[in-house]
């Protein structure tokens, strides 16, 4: 049994840590909330030369091919430090997209310049409010040409290229690749609950397209690009959740209430309990969906979606318990309280949320018991 | 990361099937339901010959030193043990409490003769040990605990009473915690022995649960006298033994429980509900989702922990998370079944009941899981205090003399 990530990745698991420590991650979220994400774009351009971005590219896309175990981690540490950047987009979303649907060419030409984040990349899904299915998808393919509209798209804004996801005459579902500084691409950016992360809506009116690989129905890709990406995304979720209980534990060691620390009080011990016991599973959840990525073992669909369920639980539990335990001082502005409780609700609803995600669950599973 | 054994973990894995393939028979998921009116004597019988043949092979004591009859194992391999055995239809409950507990506390505090005396009786099953810690008034509060020990010459006189006892009414030995000294605060008073079962003097009653099962007792003790030769550390030193005892406790693998969310599953899928099977409705496939998800984790969380014992490190408080996690479940899958099947869900009659009455007895029997060997709010506090590193609550009767503060309902 050697159910842990190597050493050299524990030890980039501990170097991403103490960098966006230093560099004052959690700060540049703040700025970004309100409006100044000069310095985010600074960072971004740091980890990109760090090989983050390119982790899990293999080397001859011009990664570093370190596997999917070190993005995990990576993606721990930016979401224990709330990083303002479009690392979920551009190497959690496109990039796999690339890795799984694209062809060679396209690999070639687009991996090395997202490996080493002079492009940012980003999925256009959503066409507005719904569950995921092919059923929302109107955004029409036909003669290399796109048209619809996409909302919300993470990160649109400063993203070069995009993976939309779009249907042709056929029917078929075809995930295409668009350059967004192309003539006919509005962009439009929306404001959300969390404003430290960009989000836009983005119209596709006769735009230039290529679709991704062949032209077979991607439906399914689609599907399992959503289901690696909701593996990586669970680790940045637990490292959020972990902060949230690191900051409450913090908070309730120091305060003082009655004569005393109010973390002596069953009241928030429980509470606190039960963070740790929800940040467990999910974490425990999440290894099983990273070893589920980078070996043949384990359903992935399955392991993908125990891994986001409890993520989600784990995140939106530690965000909100965070904030009560800080009483009034963590509803103000001021306090980070709110940072996470943004992002968690952020990253919740990203890949699609946890109704998805359960039905998609329990029809694998009702499959999987009938054999 | 895998779940590969290293190449010594797997030749041990081997050993283990192969002895166990010999000698027992391969259990089937389908068969969740506990065996119910096996008489107790025929039940005993069975797992006293299965224990004989653990210990004939070196299993009963994976952990324990060679010259004691164990293995000079690891504890990765009594978890590998654990997890073969899992798989095959072997007796369980009779030998757990005093070769997981009771005898390791005794290498710890027993003389050589003593130990030459009990330990190979015990491993081979001939000999069957209970622990005699909790009292009516003294529960979480264990120290609290009020049976006396009196010196009478070179003997100590016991008067009082112990619960929850597991198989008292079946064992031939016991170690048991009482206050020896009352007048100094509650840790510093108590003294542990061990003690035959047989003793003039020692009633036991089984208790009876609301499940309608008798898993525990009470044991009344009414001038017992035990030779000061088999007291086990110090006088005033109890409370540090009673520790080691429950240091033990820890390393205990936990019990996968059973009806789970796939049972569930399987469940609602033969279920009419309106028209279609229950399984159809949304809110019972959210509900499976959610109990799946958290079995998942848990037993995720275990392979973590195992990774640890394999790379020679002491697991954390994993233990603790199962449990609160495993009881509180076990309840609401137990009562979410039963609301599935309707108004028939009250039926326990196993031939009527939908699922053989699986669910309602584990209903019945849950509260048990949240309290027994430790209160989920008990166990919280631990994982607060000792994991979160939050301050302590604050204590009344730290510096108290044991007969002049409050306790249980006085």
């Amino acid at each position: 049994m050697n159910f842990e990530f190597s050493e050299d990745v524990l030890a980039l698991r501990d170097q991403a840590r103490r960098l966006l420590r230093e560099r004052s991650s959690l700060r540049l979220a703040r700025q970004a909330l309100e409006g100044d994400a000069a310095d985010a774009a600074g960072l971004w351009r740091e980890i990109a030369r760090l090989g983050w971005l390119g982790a899990a590219v293999p080397e001859e896309y011009g990664g570093a091919g370190l596997g999917y175990e070190a993005l995990c981690v990576i993606a721990e540490e930016l979401g224990r430090e709330l990083a303002p950047v479009p690392f979920s987009s551009s190497v959690v979303l496109a990039t796999e997209a690339l890795l799984l649907m694209g062809s060679e060419a396209q690999k070639q030409t687009w991996l090395p310049r997202l490996a080493d984040g002079s492009v940012i990349g980003t999925l256009a899904l959503a066409e507005g409010p719904g569950r995921i299915g092919r059923a929302m998808i109107a955004a029409d393919f036909a003669a290399g040409e796109l048209r619809g509209s996409k909302w919300p798209v993470p990160d649109a804004a400063e993203a070069g290229i995009a993976i939309v996801i779009a249907r042709d005459a056929a029917g078929r579902i075809l995930p295409c690749l668009v350059e967004l500084a192309s003539p006919g691409v509005t962009r439009q950016p929306l404001e959300t609950v969390d404003g430290s992360r960009g989000q836009a809506r983005v119209v596709f009116d006769g735009v230039t397209a290529e679709p991704l690989g062949s032209v077979e129905d991607g439906w399914e890709k689609v599907l399992s690009l959503l289901d690696r990406a909701a593996i990586l995304t669970a680790f940045e979720q637990i490292g959020g959740a972990s902060a949230c209980l690191q900051m409450a534990t913090d908070f309730a060691r120091e305060r003082h209430a009655f004569g005393r620390p109010i973390g002596s009080y069953q009241a928030i011990k429980h509470k606190l309990a039960d963070i740790f016991i929800a940040n467990e599973l999910a974490r425990s959840n999440a290894y099983f969906g990273a070893l589920t990525l980078s070996s043949s073992t384990g359903d992935l669909p399955l392991a993908a979606a125990a891994a986001r369920i409890s993520a989600i639980d784990a995140y939106a539990l530690a965000s909100r318990e965070n904030i009560q335990t800080h009483g009034g001082m963590g509803f103000t502005w001021e306090a980070d309280c709110h940072l996470f409780y943004r992002r968690a609700k952020l990253l919740a609803l990203g890949l699609g949320s946890a109704p998805y995600w359960k039905e998609r669950l329990v029809a694998r599973l009702e499959r999987r018991n009938l054999g | 990361m895998d779940f590969d054994d290293t190449a010594e973990e797997a030749r041990f894995r081997a050993e283990v099937r192969r002895f166990l393939d010999a000698h027992a028979t391969p259990r089937l998921r389908a068969d969740a339901a506990p065996r119910v009116g096996e008489p107790e004597a025929e039940r005993l019988r069975k797992a006293k010959a299965w224990q004989a043949r653990k210990a004939e092979a070196g299993y009963a004591g994976i952990t324990w030193p060679k010259e004691w009859g164990g293995l000079g194992g690891t504890p990765i391999q009594q978890v590998i043990y654990n997890q073969e055995e899992a798989g095959y239809a072997v007796p369980k409950g009779v030998f757990e409490i005093g070769l997981g507990m009771c005898i390791p506390t005794m290498f710890a505090y027993a003389t050589p003769q003593q130990l030459q005396r009990h330990v190979a009786p015990a491993l081979r099953g001939e000999e069957i040990w209970c622990q005699l810690f909790s009292e009516p008034a003294a529960g979480s509060d264990l120290a609290g605990l009020r049976t006396r020990a009196e010196r009478d010459g070179d003997a100590w006189v016991i008067n009082g009473q112990k619960i929850w006892t597991s198989g008292a009414q079946f064992s031939d030995f016991g170690i048991i915690v009482t206050r020896t000294d009352p007048t100094v605060p509650k840790h510093a008073g108590l003294t542990m022995f061990f003690l035959d079962m047989r003793t003039p003097g020692i009633e036991i009653r089984p208790i009876h649960q609301m499940s309608g099962a008798s898993n525990f007792n009470e044991v009344f003790f009414t001038d017992v006298r035990v030779p000061d030769a088999q007291r086990l550390g110090e006088v005033g030193q109890g409370w540090k033994v009673a520790l080691t005892t429950l240091m033990n406790e820890r390393l205990a693998v936990g019990e996968v429980h059973r009806p789970d969310a796939e049972d569930l599953l399987d469940f609602c899928r033969g279920l009419p509900a309106d028209g279609g099977p229950a399984l159809a409705d949304p809110a019972v496939r959210e509900r499976i989702a959610d109990w799946y998800v958290k079995a998942e984790g848990v037993k995720y969380t275990r392979f973590r922990t195992i990774t640890a014992l394999s790379r020679g490190q002491t697991p954390g408080p994993e233990a603790s998370v199962a449990r609160i996690v495993n009881a509180a479940m076990l309840q609401e899958i137990a009562s979410f079944a039963m609301d599935v099947a309707g108004m028939a869900g009250s039926v326990t009659d196993p031939a009527l009941a939908p699922g053989q009455g699986l669910f309602q007895q584990a209903f019945l029997n849950a509260p048990g899981q949240r309290i027994a060997g430790g209160t989920s709010e008990i166990l919280r506090n631990i994982i607060a205090e000792r994991v979160l590193g939050l301050p302590g609550d604050i204590r009344p009767d730290k510096d108290v003399p044991f007969n002049a503060m409050r306790q249980g309902s006085r």
